[in-house]
């Protein structure tokens, strides 16, 4: 149509590249994880010249039936070579040495040498051994109601609504397990009761959300403030006066899976426990099939990326957000469940102390996907057990410290390890048309 | 005409916003088999009035008639029912999705997803329309050209018998839009009824059927296929518009932008600016020309500092500003149009005033210490607004309520309103009315005759012609020549292929002689240096 003789000069389909670099995102993830392994190292080889004494494990409890030995390592010499491991990935990362397929295991080997380390140096002429089954246990309770809450974390924000409110979707979710169930005397009716409680609250943040456009951070705030606030008054006006009946729930008793729960070690850590942990394991499963695998997923996806197009094509984005954050909220209420009949069974004021908010963390590092963010989970669950362990051990570091763990773990993981951050892109935003 | 009449038929739509009357009893029709070219300037209401049609917004009167039969659409779902698709203005995709998972979206057939289904029925249609894409791409990795494809697919995908393309082809390359045009041929033969919409003249004459004029929120008129370009631009602007910029030619002075050895990666670390330089001097016009995606616009990031490049120099004035961010380029005096204001150029939640002063909000006369001057804002905005005539009911609108067109004269506007050293413009006109091209050309050259160096970052070879002193010919991220802008299209395009120019005049043939350009080309650091 134009006078131009007909020339193709590059197929359009091909975006012209010459060579190809590493992306600036990529290159900072590197730098970044090299820069912390290599400090890590350079402090294990410090601390691995003053250590002294052996580092003991105990693989069982005097309880099991089957005994497994108790496994002692030189620490001297585990030290230095778990520094020496951390040293040569980092540095192999700093300089960019790393052949391109081995990135990913060379970095979990290094994981596994920092953890190492770092245990055996704690270890190290303690009194008792460290106990690896308590160690593993602890973590799948602790990261339980974690998974749980970053899965509802992810539905809903997945369809573009902010979720803040996980800590408040928690604590309403916890006591309402703990009355029903003690009312009613049933697990069962307990857990229906905690996810009752998880999509009330879930309700109230799509309302003031999508109804009436709040900023949504802002409302997660105030819903968290509400949460303990009527939980709280709740608790001192009504349970606890009568905590007899209100204040107490049967415990959830552990469920043994036959043959698999024998296997030494993992079996009766894995294949022994609450209903719950299994509950939160398929979860993960049904969140990621349903997330990515079926229309109602798509749909989801759809409108938390770009509202206007699924509106074009005829996908309601309202009530595809109602739906997401609806159904997030049956998991937040029965992660908040664990608290109360997962554990104690009592209710107490503030009873969640913070975990909404590490699940959301988990959801952030997990970026916003169902696996990454459950694999986030258990491990703050990981090293929040570990720095309760460390605690037991009277290891030469200050308590205070070891609690801190989970946390520094945290801002150190946000602040460049993960790379490129992406949140769906209407997270937060209002749809109107 | 009859109601038996087979087609689409839109009678007397009216649309407010507000106060604001946006379509004003427009009536439109289409049949089957036939193309309708919808022209109008930026504002007219066009877009507004696909989205009634589409089911986006509700008329406030008027009906919708289908095959004589009144329908009525409260969202878009029943439109496409009704078989009408739509290829929207703004790209409609879900970025981070794959094609297949854009196709499926809205009609994903069971309750868990069939892929194997979508990608075979992508297959199909890309097959069946002669337009190659790969399903499984992610749509953020695809270049707009492709990108237009899908979307045009995804309208297609349910079978529509209407298809509404709204400026399909502001985005595309010379090449692109006649593969499109070749397209929607094949439509139009299937028997397809189609609205199209767009600003390029050029294309109306090579594809209407029927053309119809909006002006101001109503038709003002129709015009036969064959009408001249000049008749069909003063229908849309009511006046007489010159399509060719008359410039004097230019007096380049001292050397104000100097480029050495570029080399830029883009995001996914792929090198796309290798080794690129050139000189500017004040008071010319370079235009980086090439098919999109041969690295001029992470040449044009790197520029204003959004990028910053692996090695090389930039210097402006004397002054290095290499690695310079755009706070500090924008202070040297860069003036900068990006090529996706959507995404680059404005803030469409604030208001147009704001936006045109969203690089200088910080200095006097708009700042008094650390408070805003809401009074100097306001008139500046409202001189603009005037000056570069955009379409808005008053200068307190937020940019979203704009048209296209309209976005794009606020970008400009802020750019060109203050005191430049070098202004970097990326398609400057995209999108924009024959009759603000007018203008906005003549504002370009204005600010070369001030003595300030211009480079324009074209596809659009009219424009090219029309505005260059100089144009550098840009492929796979080096400069394969830089020529004079007579120089013929055929050379022009096989230089944009890669040719050096020598070859290209020569496989150009005779028709094309090589005395045709006034100074011998100078081949900056092309793949062969004579
Ligand atoms: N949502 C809205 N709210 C208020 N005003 C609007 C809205 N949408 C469009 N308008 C106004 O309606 C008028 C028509 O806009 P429309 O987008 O239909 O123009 P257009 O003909 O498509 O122009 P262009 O060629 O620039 O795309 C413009 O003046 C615009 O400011
Ligand atoms: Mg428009």
């Amino acid at each position: 149509m134009s006078d131009t003789q007909t020339v193709r000069p590059v197929e359009a389909d091909q975006a012209v590249q010459l060579s190809y670099l590493e992306a600036p995102a990529a290159r900072r993830a590197r730098l970044s994880t090299g820069a912390l392994l290599t400090i890590l190292g350079v402090g294990f080889l410090i601390l691995g010249v003053q250590v002294r004494g052996e580092a003991r494990f105990a693989l069982s409890t005097p309880f099991d039936p089957v005994q497994l030995p108790t496994i002692a390592l030189p620490s001297t010499v585990t030290v230095l070579l778990c520094a020496v491991i951390t040293l040569a990935v980092g540095v192999g990362y700093l300089t960019g040495r790393v052949p391109r397929g081995a990135t990913s295991g060379l970095g979990a080997l290094a994981a596994v040498a920092v953890f190492l380390g770092f245990v055996s140096w704690a270890a190290a002429g303690a009194a008792y051994p460290f106990p690896v089954g308590n160690q593993l246990a602890g973590t799948i309770a602790l990261a339980t109601p974690l998974v749980l809450g970053a899965l509802g974390g992810v539905l809903c924000e997945n369809s573009g609504v902010v979720n803040v409110a996980i800590e408040g979707q928690f604590l309403v979710a916890a006591l309402t397990a703990a009355t029903v169930g003690s009312v009613t005397g049933s697990i069962t009716a307990a857990l229906i009761g905690a996810a009752a409680a998880g999509v009330a609250m879930a309700a109230l943040l799509a309302l003031f959300s999508l109804r009436y456009l709040v900023d949504q951070v802002v409302l997660g705030v105030v819903l968290n403030l509400l949460a303990t606030g009527v939980t709280g008054f709740l608790f001192d006006q009504l349970i606890q006066p009568n905590s007899g009946t209100l204040n107490n729930a049967p415990n959830m008793q552990s469920i043994r899976i036959p043959v698999l729960a024998d296997i030494p070690l993992l079996g009766s850590v894995l294949f022994d426990q609450k209903i719950l942990v299994y509950i939160a394991v398929a979860s993960v499963i049904a969140v990621t099939f349903l997330l990515y695998r079926t229309r109602w997923g798509l749909r989801v996806r759809a409108v938390g990326e770009h509202p206007h197009a699924a509106d074009t094509v005829g996908i309601s984005v309202l009530a595809v957000r109602w739906q997401a954050v609806l159904l997030g909220g049956v998991f937040a209420g029965l992660g908040g469940a664990f608290f109360t009949i997962g554990s104690t069974g009592g209710f107490i004021k503030d009873i969640t102390v913070g975990n909404g908010f590490i699940a959301l963390a988990a959801l952030i590092m997990g970026r916003w996907h169902p696996v990454r963010a459950a694999l986030m989970a258990v491990f703050f669950g990981f090293i929040t057990q570990l720095a309760s362990q460390m605690q037991t051990l009277q290891t030469p570091m200050p308590s205070q410290f070891l609690l801190m763990l989970p946390y520094l773990a945290t801002i150190i993981a946000v602040a460049g390890l993960i790379g490129r951050v992406r949140a769906p892109a209407a997270d937060g935003v209002p749809y109107v048309k | 005409m009859s109601e038996q009449q087979s087609g689409l038929e839109l009678r007397g739509i009216t649309k407010r916003f507000g106060t604001f009357v946006a379509n004003d009893h427009v009536d439109l029709d289409v049949r089957p088999g036939e193309i309708h070219c919808l022209l109008g300037e930026n504002g007219a209401g066009k877009s507004t009035l696909m989205n009634v049609l589409y089911g986006i917004y509700q008329p406030d009167g008027g009906e919708i008639l289908i095959d004589g039969h009144p329908q009525h659409f409260a969202n878009p779902k029943q439109a496409m029912a009704a078989g009408i698709g739509m290829v929207h203005q703004h790209f409609m995709l879900v970025d981070v999705f794959t094609v297949a998972e854009n196709l499926m979206l809205g009609r994903e057939g069971g309750f868990v997803l069939d892929r194997a289904r979508a990608t075979a029925k992508v297959r199909e249609l890309s097959e069946r329309y002669g337009m190659p894409v790969e399903p499984d791409a992610l749509v953020e990795d695809l270049p707009v050209g492709v990108q237009q494809r899908v979307e045009i697919l995804k309208a297609l995908a349910n079978d529509a018998r209407f298809l509404v393309f709204d400026e399909p082809t502001a985005v595309l390359t010379p090449q692109e839009i006649d593969d499109l045009i070749a397209v929607m041929r094949s439509l139009r033969a299937e028997g397809k009824g189609i609205v199209f919409i767009t600003h390029k003249l050029r294309e109306v004459r090579a594809i209407a059927d029927r053309i119809t004029v909006m002006r101001r929120g109503r038709i003002v008129g129709h015009a036969e296929p064959g009408t001249s370009e000049a008749e069909l631009a003063e229908l849309m602007v009511g006046r007489a518009v010159d399509l060719r910029v008359d410039k004097e030619p230019a007096r380049p002075g001292e050397v104000r932008l100097r480029v050495r050895d570029l080399r830029v990666a883009n995001s996914a670390g792929g090198v796309v600016v290798d080794g690129v330089g050139f000189d500017v001097r004040g008071g010319e016009i370079l235009c980086i020309a090439g098919v999109q995606g041969n690295g001029q616009s992470e040449l044009a990031d790197a520029l204003i500092g959004n990028i910053t490049p692996l090695s090389g120099t930039v210097e402006l004035d004397g002054v290095d500003i290499t690695r310079a961010g755009p706070a500090r380029s924008i202070a040297a005096g860069m003036g900068f149009v990006p090529e996706d204001r959507e995404d680059d150029g404005f803030v469409a939640s604030f208001s147009i005033a704001e936006n045109l002063v969203l690089n200088r909000f910080d200095q006097p006369p708009f700042a008094r210490g650390l408070a805003l001057d809401l009074g100097a804002i306001a008139d500046n905005a409202e001189r603009l607004r005037q000056e570069f005539d955009i379409r808005s009911q008053g200068v307190s609108d937020t940019l979203a309520s704009l048209s296209g067109g309209n976005k794009q004269k606020v970008v400009l506007a802020r750019e060109l309103s203050r005191e430049l050293s070098l202004l970097v413009a990326s398609q400057p006109t995209r999108g924009v009315d024959v009759g603000a091209i007018e203008f906005l050309h003549k504002r370009i050259v204005d600010e070369r005759d001030k003595g300030t160096a211009v480079v324009l970052v074209s596809t659009e070879l009219d424009e090219v012609e029309a505005l260059a002193d100089r144009v550098a010919v840009m492929y796979r991220g080096r400069v394969v020549g830089t020529v004079d802008p007579r120089t013929p299209r055929d050379v022009l395009g096989l230089m944009m292929a890669g040719v050096p120019y020598e070859e290209a005049v020569a496989a150009a043939g005779p028709s094309a002689p090589p005395g045709s350009t006034a100074d011998s080309p100078t081949t900056t650091s092309g793949r062969r240096t004579p």
